[in-house]
């Protein structure tokens, strides 16, 4: 069992590699680069969706709000001047209090979780078109944390961003792999696995929910914040499906890394995020005129995008049945 | 120590399915006694020990624990004077965590939760000593989860959760009915290894009447939410199956002309 595991993992890490070798190949390099780009800034949403959903058993739509929450909330406060650092925590902490809202419908007043958090959704996206009192903010001329770092090119592209990205996804896995390791992330974990154990070991299971529900959508808030100061705009609208987007993250990840525990299923996220972005290019390039599925229109992402979550979620399944 | 006080539960009070579990219990249980609780289903025994968990709230009554009043508080507030051990184990341990987080899960029980590592080097080390004394091999296995054991293997790691962390009372609600007679043998005589070495004050409930006279010091028999038997000492030294039997006939055929009488 763990001898096939190792050779299993080593499997996994070598198609990875080649995946990205041939994407890489396929796809013209600036694409490719800004799929790498949104795939790292999406690893985020990838790390907070598999907070609520897998670690605390919450389905949590609050992140398609509190995605663009934290993009209005840095665009704005980058257009007053205030520092790109500051703005960019601003922006985390104001998705913790989404995440925070949501916590309090459901432990407060034990309204069903999926409902609490699409009330907190709907909610925030008037607050978000308050906040930045307009549809969309250019960032085009402002400073951002990535106006510091640039100089790297690779293909004519300035690839720094994504080293600075890259620090920061790092930085957030292993943050999450110690926290999850405390007595206090233990705890967290135990409520959303057994919160009847985890009471009776005296884990305070409400006051759990609402610290993992608060970082969870923190770093939804911190990914729509990097979002925005990437793509150099905040749309009110950029919200709109980051849940299918972090779940397939997730999922991507899990059917990579199945059963290899949590830190595996945290690093799983972060390349399903990378992936998700680059299979997603490469259906955008193939779609092109004159390529291989030129009838594919771009609008026609959302459906291969609930493909690819389908697929990976029916894919484990078929191994288990190829195995009997 | 517990005291019970007129300790009164009804379930889904106001409507047509009310019921009452527990009908005003009064049980003193001193410092260090092993006590088994025995019944027939519905006589309200789990409800008796989910109650001084905190997990039923009672419609009237008081319960203390070492002399604190403990009535009002939630489960996970009460925790640091309560171990228990569930019927089910699937309940008291979390599948999807390893043998030794759950285990530190445990330790932790009563103390702040904090951003010390869970599974520290010396907790690690403590957990293999005491997983070892189980004689089970499972102190190899420690970064296994804990859905990989069988029932009696997660029995056993549960009772060894209720001793890492001081409590005064341990709980074990039929944590033997879900094992083959093999494994609950083991348990049991695991359960007063434990209890004898770690002077804990327990509450037993079986179903089981053979194992509610070998064990523990007292047994006390509820009916109907109420205690209806109630021996310890050489009164119960005395006693056999046979004569709980009869007795436990006894009061269900007072039981019966009661309402014979009322129906008359």
């Amino acid at each position: 069992m763990k001898a096939w595991g190792n050779a299993g993992a080593l499997a996994t890490l070598l198609l990875i590699a080649v995946a990205i070798v041939v994407a890489y190949l396929v796809i013209p390099p600036f694409p490719f680069w800004g799929a790498v780009r949104l795939g790292l800034v999406y690893a985020f949403v990838g790390l907070g969706v598999y907070l609520s959903f897998r670690v605390l058993d919450f389905p949590d739509l609050t992140v398609d709000g509190s995605f663009p929450l934290g993009a209005a909330v840095v665009a704005t406060m980058l257009v007053a001047g205030v520092n790109p650092w500051l703005a960019t925590l601003a922006a985390m902490l104001a998705g913790g209090a989404a995440g925070l809202v949501t916590a309090f419908l459901n432990v407060r007043f034990r309204i069903l979780h999926l409902l609490a958090s699409i009330l907190t959704m709907t909610a925030l996206f008037s607050i978000n078109l308050r906040i930045m009192g307009a549809p969309n903010v250019s960032l085009l001329r402002q400073e951002t944390i990535f106006t510091p770092f640039s100089g790297v090119r690779i293909d004519n592209v300035d690839v720094t961003p994504l080293i600075v990205l890259s620090v920061l996804v790092l930085a957030a896995l292993g943050v999450l792999i110690w926290f999850l390791n405390t007595d206090f992330g233990l705890g967290i974990r135990a409520t959303g696995a057994n919160p009847r154990m985890a009471r009776s070991q005296g884990v305070k299971t409400n006051a759990n929910i609402y610290a993992g529900m608060a970082l969870s959508n923190g770093l939804v808030g911190l990914a729509g914040a990097l979002f925005a100061q990437t793509t150099t705009y905040a749309d009110a609208t950029s919200g709109r499906g980051t849940i299918v987007i972090g779940l397939a993250a997730v999922i991507v990840g899990e059917t990579l890394f199945r059963f290899r525990g949590m830190w595996a299923a945290l690093v799983g996220c972060v390349i399903g995020a990378v992936l998700y972005y680059l299979a997603r290019q490469t259906a955008l390039d193939l779609g092109q005129p004159g390529e291989l599925l030129d009838w594919l229109e771009p609008s026609d992402l959302s459906l291969i995008t609930a493909v690819i979550v389908a697929l990976a979620l029916i894919l484990p399944r078929l191994r288990i049945g190829w195995r009997r | 120590m517990i005291r019970v006080t007129g300790l009164a539960v009804t379930f889904g009070r106001g409507t047509p399915l009310e019921k009452r579990a527990l009908n005003g219990i009064d049980l003193l249980v001193e410092q260090g006694e092993f006590v088994s609780i025995i019944g027939s289903n519905g006589a309200g025994k789990s409800t008796l020990l989910s109650a001084i968990a905190g997990e039923v709230a009672p419609t009237a009554g008081t319960i203390e624990i070492d002399g604190r009043d403990v009535t009002r508080q939630t489960t996970a507030r009460r925790a640091p004077y309560i171990a228990r051990v569930f019927q089910d184990p699937l309940i008291g341990s979390c599948g999807e965590l390893t043998i030794a987080e759950n285990l530190a899960l445990a330790a932790a029980r009563g103390s702040r939760r904090g951003f010390g590592r869970a599974v520290s080097h010396a907790r690690r080390e403590l957990f293999r000593e005491r997983v070892k004394s189980l004689g089970l091999g499972l102190e190899d296995r420690l970064n296994d989860r804990m859905s990989l054991l069988s029932g009696g293997q997660r029995q056993a790691v549960a009772l060894i959760m209720a001793t890492l962390a001081p409590s005064g009372v341990l709980l074990l609600d039929e944590h033997t009915a879900a094992l083959d007679p093999g494994m609950a043998e083991f348990v049991i005589q695991l359960t007063q290894r434990v209890v004898a070495e770690h002077k804990l004050t327990t509450l037993m409930v079986t179903h089981s009447m053979s194992q509610a006279l070998a064990c523990g010091s007292r047994t006390v028999m509820l009916h109907e939410g109420k205690v209806v038997l109630d021996v310890r000492g050489s009164e119960r030294t005395g006693l056999t199956v046979d004569d709980l039997v009869a007795k436990f006939r006894n009061v269900r055929g007072k039981a019966i002309d009661d309402d014979a009488l009322l129906m008359g």
